[in-house]
């Protein structure tokens, strides 16, 4: 199942040994990782809520509480910008600290977290329901890429010098935006954690982050090991707290500059409408998507198979990026369906600290049943039930990996985001229908195509109306290539050097010269 | 962070069987003909800052590695010859160390086309893993920071506190630059007309010969090996005869942070045997020199003769300095005599020529002779010491002939003008006023402590002097007039401008000449495109859409 993802995560030399993680390796895991933090990381500070309110976060897989949180909400949104805002005045330590140093914290905090990789593994496993081969292989080495690469960027974001008309000597400067709010989901806890904060502080910026209520526990241990690596008191805050409250305060706050956002479109909305409505704070926005992954007839079949299962289910089909919509070309449908179904009943849901699990549970309670609800529809709208299609355990919130065939564009399931381990197969018959149908959707967020074709690859990745386009390949991340998403799919680019522009404001400086000489 | 002055843990960690000892420390304290050049006494230490936070040098220093590094391995030389390696603050000899020559370069190339074949570790590491052992690479300089400065300090004879501070800083920080390059090497894809996808591919060169200087030989260590290891090259690098016993040691942390074999290899060798067999190499796709004019050009020719392999030169520089009137002297007089004086002068960047505005020329001059005067000569490895000596015999006597010159030809000795403790290789700080553009000691490059001061009166007269040179290296303007400082700054024909300072530099910025200083540039993004070429990809589609 992870082979694509595991690949790019481990380094194929041996001369790297201290990054290279292999199967066998992983060390066995605590299923009761003790939680350190759970309270408001402000100003490099533990701190209770103004309201002194907490909230349960649960373990997914057995429905019981970890432990209780302290919740924020707008009176500690306010400390946390004041703090954010004065580690940010003109003048300070961060403010005055040389790139290359900025850079220098930051491989220190991958450092940090490549240290507790197996703790952290654990308390995400525990706080998300992800398998733990995957937390330690894949998300937390994510994570360590993402902060190192950022951390590149620190001293290299140059501005330039411009040759403009006149006796003018003009120049630009790469400024951080200010105080950013970010807020982030809770698929991928740790990992969306380090796509905000990597190139927030390689440019420069601070931060006031929430983090979902259903996932804060890594978050606030990274908190700690931000303190612990140096990054001034104030640079970054972190907030667990819920969206209408604390979240909807950070996007409607007249101080805070910039809001990043990723989460639902639905969601999306309302950020970009309160920055509307408040201070016109600039807006980045990862959304949802309904990806399509396109399978020409002479692509590698078990190749295809493989790919296509790993693109909807990995995560418990529980990312922005799943290929929720498999177009197969008529002539290899059926076989594509009969390996695709027999994959999915092989697939392993369970116990997520149990090696050979390959699916854990879903998030939360909401999540399951709306998951649910979309299966229920899809049977009511026609569609043909492959297998799964119920509840996997009788406790957690699990489900049985489910594939539907003959589905049609109209059907719901073909056309809203499920976010749970429901793959729906469609069947296609020319390139340029593909592609129509591929784009008839309000997202933009990613997409595949299986082909060994050079022309019908490139016809395809040319006209596909999307952020990402893998070839012959699916969920392929690196922190160097940006990623991001078309229409209500978002807005900007994270990752790579674009996504550095989503953190930067070019000052233009011009002096007026005696003389100009080229 | 940045300068932060704890010791480094000193951890032994390459051991390998030591060779010759060299001595430190017990250099006689003569004294010199110079009555103002007390020597240190470290209990006097008004100079020093408190010593308990001051790094100390490695006491009685093993020279551990003293052999070719070839392949990741040892070698010794095919010819059998060794070299001596001297200790110039003494004379003493520090060890003796493998020589290369023609046939072990041909080793060293071998031994770098494999590790650049086609599917071969390193060509198909990850960029970003190129990046973690560059990263990994100087945690290790770190971590080794007091041996290698103590050991820079013995063979070059720098102040220890300037190669721990100075040269190991930047060195540490040169490799950690790069290796955040290495997955930032961006390609582009380009809207070519008709039914095409074109894009481009950013490889590296192949095997590149690197020949270093001993005036900051790790220094230049990592400035050569850092962009070229991350743009994906591999290396083969002769350090100079004088000093490669820093380079040695860098060899063993190269292979400890666990670079394949074959991709550095470290050949200590004299230039007309080692040096031009790798200028000469018709399979060495690349070269980099940084040393003299003259031999830069010998470079370039034998690129010429053999195969067209790509040249970068930095080289040499008379670098004009210029003080105008409304700039705050005193900081003025300070920059410049550092600009010059730093690592006993030995530097392409010198300020050697300082342009001083007419009316402030008799205080400026007065003022910088006084700090010239008051430098501590002595050795390089006691606390409060600015000035060690110069790297060896010849540097000696070539500076000693051109102060002659300058008393001959008309300039005015303000101080110095001589040896200082005889029998050793230290030259009095040496300052001339009244210096004409024509004088030899205005023209050719001296490379030690010789200050020439002279005198202007207009802007337009002072950047057309400065530029009447064949040198292009360096230039240094003070003024707190913004028209005159970006005036002057866009008129000088010079690879780096310092204004309202000196010696400026970082990895960040990149460093080269115009002119006859140097073809190409060194440090920042701009380093990369020497160690890159470029390779655009077309494909034809069938059909072309925006």
């Amino acid at each position: 199942m992870l082979r694509v993802v595991l690949s790019r995560t481990f380094p194929r030399i041996s001369g790297i040994s201290n990054c290279q993680y292999s199967a066998a390796a992983i060390p066995v895991p605590s299923a009761q990782p003790e939680v350190h933090y759970n309270k408001l990381f402000i100003n490099n500070e533990w701190q209770d809520a103004v309201s002194k309110r907490s909230f349960p976060t649960i373990n997914p897989a057995t429905g019981e509480v970890i432990c209780q949180v302290a919740e924020a909400d707008k009176a500690d949104v306010d400390k946390a910008v004041k703090a954010a805002r004065e580690a940010f005045r003109f003048g300070s330590p961060w403010r005055r600290m040389d790139a290359s140093d900025r850079g220098l914290l930051l491989s220190r905090l991958a450092d940090a977290i490549e240290r507790d990789t197996a703790y952290l593994a654990e308390l995400e496993t525990l706080d998300n329901g992800k398998p733990y081969a995957v937390s330690y292989s894949v998300d937390v080495p994510m994570v360590v890429k993402c902060l190192r690469y950022c951390a590149g960027w620190a001293d290299k974001w140059e501005g330039k010098t411009i040759p403009i008309d006149g006796d003018f000597f003009c120049y630009t400067r790469h400024e951080p935006i200010g105080v950013c709010g970010q807020i982030i989901p809770w698929n991928f806890p740790l990992l969306m954690q380090a796509w905000k904060l990597g190139p927030a502080l390689a440019t420069g910026n601070t931060v006031v982050m929430k983090v979902a209520e259903q996932t804060p526990l890594t978050a606030l241990y990274v908190a700690s090991l931000i303190k612990e690596v140096g990054f001034p008191p104030g640079v970054v805050n972190i907030l667990p707290g819920m969206g209408p409250s604390a979240g909807s305060a950070i996007a409607s706050h007249m101080d805070v500059d910039k809001v990043a956002f990723t989460g639902s479109t639905e969601v999306g909305h309302l950020i970009q409408q309160a920055s509307g409505s408040s201070n016109l704070k600039k807006v980045t926005l990862e959304l949802g998507g309904k990806s399509p992954n396109i399978i020409m007839s002479d692509a590698n079949m078990a190749e295809a198979v493989e790919q296509s299962h790993f693109a909807l289910f990995f995560n418990q089909g529980q990312c922005c990026c799943a290929g929720s919509r498999t177009y197969v070309q008529d002539t290899i449908y059926d076989e594509f369906m009969e390996r695709s179904v027999e994959r999915a009943k092989s697939r392993v849901v369970g116990d997520p600290f149990n090696m050979k699990t390959e699916q854990g549970p879903q998030v939360d309670e909401e999540q399951f049943k709306k998951i649910l609800g979309y299966i229920s529809s899809g049977k009511r709208e026609g569609a043909k039930l492959m297998c799964g299609g119920g509840v996997a355990a009788d406790r957690g919130y699990f489900i049985q990996p489910t594939i539907f065939g003959d589905v049609q564009d109209g059907m719901t399931i073909a056309r809203e985001e499920i976010f749970g381990p429901v793959m729906q197969i469609l069947k296609f018959k020319t390139l340029e229908e593909v592609v129509e149908r591929a784009n008839d959707t309000k997202y933009g967020l990613a997409a595949a195509v299986f082909t060994k074709d050079i022309d019908k690859a490139h016809y395809i990745s040319s006209g596909i109306r999307a952020g990402t386009v893998w070839i012959n390949c699916y969920n392929v991340f690196g922190a160097q290539a940006p990623f991001g998403g078309y229409k209500y799919s978002g807005n900007g680019r994270e990752l790579g050097e674009y996504g550095l522009d989503n953190y930067t404001e070019v000052k233009t400086v011009t002096i007026k010269v005696p003389q100009k000489n080229s | 962070l940045t300068g932060s002055h704890h010791p480094s843990n000193q951890v032994e960690q390459c051991k390998s069987p030591p060779s010759t000892v060299g001595k430190q420390g017990n250099m006689s304290s003569e004294p010199g003909n110079c009555q103002n050049h007390q020597d240190h006494d470290p209990d006097h230490g008004d100079a020093g800052p408190a010593k308990q936070t001051m790094p100390m040098p490695v006491p009685n220093l093993e020279v551990q590695y003293t052999k070719i590094f070839i392949d990741n391995e040892w070698h010794e030389s095919c010819s059998g010859r060794k070299m001596p390696v001297h200790n110039p603050a003494t004379g003493d000899l520090l060890c003796e160390v493998e020589e290369a020559d023609t046939e072990d370069v041909d080793k060293a190339v071998q031994s770098a086309r494999a590790a650049f074949q086609l599917g071969s570790p390193w060509r198909c590491m990850d960029a970003s893993d190129r990046g973690l052992l560059l990263n990994r690479l100087a945690d290790l300089v770190e971590r080794d920071r007091l041996r290698l400065a103590t050991l820079e300090a013995l063979d070059s004879g720098k102040i220890f506190l300037m190669a721990y501070f100075v040269d190991l800083m930047a060195t540490v920080k040169t490799l950690r630059y790069y290796g955040g390059w290495a997955d930032k090497i961006q390609g582009k894809t380009i809207p070519v007309d008709g039914e095409y996808f074109t894009y481009t591919r950013h490889e590296p060169i192949g095997v590149c010969g690197q020949i270093i200087p001993w005036n900051f030989p790790v220094m230049m260590f990592a400035w050569k090996i850092a962009p070229a290891l991350c743009c994906g090259n591999t290396v083969i690098i002769k350090p100079a005869e004088q000093t490669p016993l820093t380079a040695l040691h860098m060899a063993c942390l190269i292979k400890e942070a666990g670079f394949p074999p074959g991709v550095v290899n470290v050949l200590p060798g004299y230039g007309p045997t080692a040096g031009s067999a790798i200028a000469h190499h018709m399979d060495i796709d690349k070269i980099a020199f940084t040393g003299s004019t003259a031999v830069g050009k010998l470079i370039q020719k034998a690129a010429g003769d053999s195969n067209l392999k790509r040249v970068t030169l930095e080289l040499g520089g008379k670098n004009p300095n210029i003080v105008f009137a409304d700039c705050d002297l005193e900081y003025a007089v300070e920059q410049a005599h550092s600009g010059l004086f730093f690592n006993q002068g030995q530097c392409c960047l010198a300020g050697s020529r300082v342009f001083v505005e007419d009316s402030i020329y008799e205080e400026f001059v007065c003022r910088s002779a006084e700090k010239a005067r008051n430098k501590v000569l002595g050795n390089p490895l006691v606390p409060g010491v600015d000035q060690g000596p110069q790297i060896d015999q010849k540097q000696f006597d070539k500076i000693l002939e051109l102060i002659e010159s300058g008393k001959k030809e008309g300039a005015t000795l303000e101080c110095g003008g001589g040896p200082w403790n005889r029998n050793s290789l230290f030259i009095q700080p040496t300052v001339f006023s009244n210096v004409t553009d024509d004088m030899r000691i205005a023209r050719e490059e001296i490379f030690g402590p010789v200050q020439q001061i002279m005198r202007f009166r207009s802007v337009n007269e002072v950047i057309q002097r400065a530029n009447a040179t064949h040198y292009g290296l360096a230039a240094g303007v003070f003024t707190n007039d913004i028209d005159k400082a970006l005036t002057v700054s866009s008129a000088l024909q010079a690879g780096m401008v310092w204004v309202n300072c000196y010696n400026a530099m970082s990895t960040q910025c990149p460093f080269g000449g115009f002119k006859m200083s140097g073809n190409g540039r060194e440090l920042g993004e701009y380093a990369l495109q020497e160690y890159t070429e470029v390779k655009a990809v077309t494909i034809k589609i069938s059909q072309k859409n925006s």
